[in-house]
This record gives C-alpha cells, sequence and structure tokens, in this order.
C-alpha cells in the first residue's frame, strides 16, 4: 500500500486549516472522499442525471442501471444472497429506523429487546421509541473497565422473551470490535434476531452478512469514503418480507387504489420516493475503490497507526486511553488529567489537526467513566505515521498551555 | 464605572498587543483565572448554559440598579471566553447590557468563536447574560 500515492486521491488532504497543513483524524465522524467517488458524482449530474425505475427514455434507463449496478456492487461486497436484500437508505439512522418503525407493529408487551451499553444514541433513541410505544422492555448488555462487553451477562439477559438484540459491530467511542459472531449465535439459539450497527466497523472489517447469519446489517457510505445522505440497510429475505414497510410514497408499491395499495416486492418496498441516485451510484463507486486497495491491506496499515499512535501518546504524562479492548479499530479516545477536551480540541484545531471531542454521542459510555467526554483521534488509510507525530506534538504545545 | 464601550475598547487594547492566536489564547486563559467564581450553591443544573460543549454556569445579582455577574466553567477556554464577556457586563444596567453589541470579540481574534454553530456556545452565553437583563429589566419597573 503506497500512503503518498493514495493521498493524491484525496483533494482535501492538501488544502491548510489555520494555516497549518491539515491533519485529519476525525474519521470515525465522517470519511474523506477521493476523487474516483467525486467524479461519479459529477458525471452523473453531467451526463445522465435522471429519474430512476420510472422512465422510458434513455437517460432513466442509463440512471437506473448504474443505481442498480451500485446495489450489486453492495450486495457482492457485504456477500447479501440477494441484491433485493440491500435496502438504500439515507444512512445507518434512517436503516435502523425502518426496522425499529416496522417491528412496532411486530412486538407486544412484555416482549424484550437488548442493546449493548456501547451504542450511539442513533442505536438506543428508535428502540426506546420503540418500546415506549409497544410495552416492550430494553435490556442493556454491560460493559467492563477496558471498555468490552461481559459477554457473561449477555447470556443471563437472553431469554424466549427476546425478540431482537441490536448492538454495533465497532464503538464509535471506544473503537472496541465487538464478538458479533457469538451475539448473533446465542440470539438464534433463543429465536430472536439480530441487527448489527456497522457504521463505525464497515470500513474497517469486511462484514460476511451470509457467514455472520446476521438478520440485519446497517451501515452508512460516509464513513467509507462514499457521500453523506446515502447508507444501507441489509436484511434477510425472511426477516424483510416480514418487516412492515416504514413510509409510504411511490415507488413502493405494487397498485393503488382507494381501497387497498399492495406494497411492491423487496427492495422498493423500503424505498418510498425519489432516492439519492447520485449518492447510491457513488456508494458502489467509494466500495470499488476501497476493494481496490484491498480491506485487508488498509485494516493492516490502520493497526500500524493505532499502535503507533498509541504508543506515542502513553508516553505523555497524564494521559490516559479510554477503550482498551484487545480487539479494536483505529480508534483511540483519551483525555489528558485536569485538561477538559474541549480545551485539547480547539488548541489541537489552531494547530491544523482535526479531532473530535465530547461525548461522542455516547452518552451511557461517557457516565460509565464519569467524564465529560474525551478527544478522540480516529485514523483512515489514508493518514500516516508523521500526521500521528504532528498530532503529538501539538499535544504536547496544548498540554502546555492549558496546565 | 466605565460604558461597556469603553470596557471593549480597552479588551480590544489589551489584546492588540500579541502578535499570534497563541498569544492571545494564552492571555484569555489568563484572564479565565481572575473570573468572579459564581458561589457553589449557584452551581446548578439550572444555571448551565445550554449549548455548551464544556460547562458553563452563570448566575446574576443585582446591585442597585446594575447587574453582577459571577460564573465558572470545567475548561479553561471557556472560562477565558466568559470571563472577558462578564468583564464587559458586569456592573452594567441592564438597559446598557441590551443594548450592547459585541463586535468587539471579532476585533480581539476570536471570530471564530461567534459562529452559532461553533461547540463552545459564545452565542448561547451572550443570549443568557441578555437573557438576565431582561429579568432584572422587569424587576426594576
Amino acid at each position: 500500500m503506497d500512503v503518498q500515492k493514495i493521498r493524491k486521491d484525496f483533494p482535501i488532504l492538501h488544502r491548510k486549516v489555520n494555516g497549518k497543513p491539515l491533519v485529519y483524524f476525525d474519521n470515525a465522524a465522517t470519511s474523506q472522499t477521493p476523487v474516483q467517488v467525486i467524479d461519479t458524482i459529477v458525471e452523473y449530474y453531467q451526463k445522465y442525471n435522471a429519474n430512476i425505475h420510472r422512465g422510458v427514455h434513455t437517460l432513466s434507463q442509463e440512471a437506473t442501471d448504474a443505481y442498480e449496478a451500485s446495489r450489486q456492487k453492495i450486495q457482492k461486497h457485504f456477500n447479501a444472497a440477494h441484491a433485493h436484500e440491500i435496502i438504500f437508505t439515507s444512512g445507518t439512522t434512517h436503516s435502523i429506523n425502518i426496522v425499529s418503525n416496522g417491528y412496532a407493529e411486530l412486538l407486544k408487551q412484555g416482549d424484550e429487546l437488548i442493546v449493548s451499553a456501547l451504542e450511539h444514541h442513533s442505536n438506543i433513541v428508535p428502540w426506546q421509541m420503540l418500546c415506549e410505544k409497544t410495552g416492550a422492555q430494553l435490556k442493556v448488555i454491560p460493559m467492563n473497565e477496558d471498555g468490552v462487553l461481559i459477554m457473561s451477562e449477555y447470556e443471563k439477559l437472553l431469554s424466549e422473551k427476546t425478540q431482537l438484540v441490536f448492538v454495533n459491530h465497532v464503538s464509535n467511542a471506544l473503537g472496541t470490535v465487538n464478538p458479533i459472531e457469538q451475539i448473533i449465535k446465542k440470539a438464534h439459539a433463543v429465536n430472536a434476531e439480530v441487527l448489527i450497527d456497522g457504521a463505525q466497523s464497515a470500513p474497517h472489517i469486511k462484514a460476511d452478512v451470509q457467514a455472520l447469519d446476521v438478520d440485519y446489517y446497517v451501515t452508512s457510505a460516509h464513513k467509507l469514503c462514499g457521500p453523506t445522505g446515502i447508507g444501507m440497510l441489509y436484511g434477510k429475505q425472511s426477516a424483510l418480507k416480514r418487516l412492515p414497510p416504514y413510509q409510504g410514497g411511490g415507488e413502493m408499491i405494487a397498485e393503488v387504489t382507494f381501497e387497498k395499495t399492495t406494497y411492491a416486492d423487496l427492495p422498493h418496498k423500503f424505498e418510498a420516493g425519489t432516492p439519492n441516485i447520485a449518492g447510491g451510484i457513488a456508494f458502489g463507486a467509494a466500495l470499488d475503490y476501497i476493494n481496490h486497495i484491498g480491506m485487508e491491506e488498509i485494516a493492516a496499515y490502520e493497526e500500524k497507526l493505532l499502535i503507533h499512535a498509541t504508543a506515542a501518546l502513553m508516553k505523555i504524562p497524564g494521559v490516559k486511553i479510554y477503550g482498551i479492548a484487545p480487539q479494536k479499530t483505529a480508534v483511540i479516545s483519551f483525555n489528558v488529567d485536569g485538561i477538559h477536551p474541549y480545551d485539547i480540541g480547539s488548541i489541537l484545531d489552531k494547530l491544523g489537526i482535526a479531532v473530535r471531542t465530547g461525548h461522542h454521542c455516547a452518552q451511557p459510555i461517557m457516565d460509565y467513566y464519569q467524564i465529560p467526554g474525551t478527544v478522540r483521534a480516529s485514523f483512515s488509510f489514508y493518514n500516516t505515521i508523521e500526521e500521528i507525530d504532528l498530532m503529538v506534538e501539538a499535544l504536547n504545545k496544548a498540554i502546555q498551555m492549558l496546565q | 464605572m466605565e460604558t461597556i464601550n469603553a470596557v471593549q475598547e480597552e479588551i480590544v487594547e489589551e489584546f492588540s498587543m500579541f502578535d499570534d492566536w497563541m498569544q492571545r489564547y494564552e492571555y484569555m486563559i489568563e484572564l479565565g483565572k481572575s473570573l468572579p467564581l459564581i458561589e457553589p450553591k449557584y452551581k446548578t443544573e439550572d444555571n448551565i448554559i445550554k449549548g455548551c460543549q464544556s460547562k458553563v454556569w452563570v448566575h446574576a445579582d443585582l446591585k442597585d440598579d446594575k447587574l453582577v455577574f459571577t460564573a465558572d466553567s470545567d475548561a479553561i477556554i471557556t472560562k477565558g471566553i466568559i470571563a472577558i464577556l462578564i468583564r464587559v457586563f458586569s456592573h452594567q444596567h441592564p438597559d446598557a447590557i441590551l443594548e450592547a453589541n459585541t463586535d468587539f470579540i471579532d476585533k480581539i481574534g476570536l471570530k471564530e468563536h461567534l459562529s452559532p454553530t461553533r461547540a463552545n456556545g459564545l452565542v448561547s452565553m451572550i443570549k443568557q447574560l441578555k437573557m438576565y437583563a431582561i429579568a432584572f429589566k422587569t424587576q426594576l419597573n
């Protein structure tokens, strides 16, 4: 993997921030976009922008073909059995809401749902709303000090009342990789379905949805070098057929009369209205880009970045790293003793370094550690060891100013 | 007591002595240390200003017909920002506080903090101080 060559594909990495070269370490929030993906979007609007699935004219056919080809690329990437098991959505949150809304009609009082303590708010709030609506109970798999889920506690929560388990593959705040294979197996043993939130894992670990035997898998394109506003919901054919549709509108119907509407087949049942066509096509281009480099090469390189950064940060007196799971992606959440993460983030920004500060939309995790938030540096395959050294240098400067 | 404008000009002059952002930030942090601290009993959830990534507590008292502010924050840059605002607005009549503009923030090189989307909530802080002025103005009438 030639990182200098790869960096040439990302125009944004060459800009300056506050007079300093940009060091972008907020990849867990959104990844940057290579020219190959940007060009795909430009080409769509310049050459074949049209509404899909309806028109008989050439532009509409071309747009439909490109959109459906992208669906197949996604199917192949995640190894789904059928292309129609891939539903285009506006992103992970939308995908989760499709399932949680459908589940409102499948649940009854006394049913139970299980969530992990490591979740992002988007994988907590829709289920809380669902519980309020249905009278179902939400149970939480606790984590330990290292940021690892306690599997023996998970087993105790499972019962014949469990209908659905939803866990992220990787925690956005800590980078912990959760043992989803075991989680899925154990849930299936009590006939519960499982939804895996792959928003944080998809850029680093390729999920094989058939091998995992997962019922639902969701992710967003913008974490995967794709554009914002597009994502996917994978569902097993049997699960998606059982799930009631979420939104009504065009595209999702087979027949409409004022007496009754029959729903279209998959995937259109869940794709009401004109979708984000350019985004859908660019999602496929982003997967092409990443697969061209190779997911394994990416993972191996990011592991090097993580090890280098962890070692460098641990040398700084007062630094505490949160989340030290043996299996984690290239994310480091940390604080410096006696300094608010916001102060560090502000000074780092002045020095051209983009990190995230705050609770990372995972307040339960911050509550567990009894901290207001952390500084989070998250790395991608286009980052370099030199950039990490720049961050460490900047951090030392910040500490000097703030202590 | 000096007028709000006079205090603002004074602050602008102090900040003009520095050439780069780092010195300005260091000075702001220094100013944070001289912040009139809020009494612990007022450090309640209700007195936290919403819209800030760090916690900022503000309390106001009326002395004669002037407002006196005290505050605190758990982040020191934020503490510096609120200290500057309080230096400008404290010991002023509610009317003067309500009429005041805050262009001086731009002049002292902290323009980036003025963006309403900025997580430090400078805009929320100014709004909260002005809300106190409205509340106490009603009391005075």
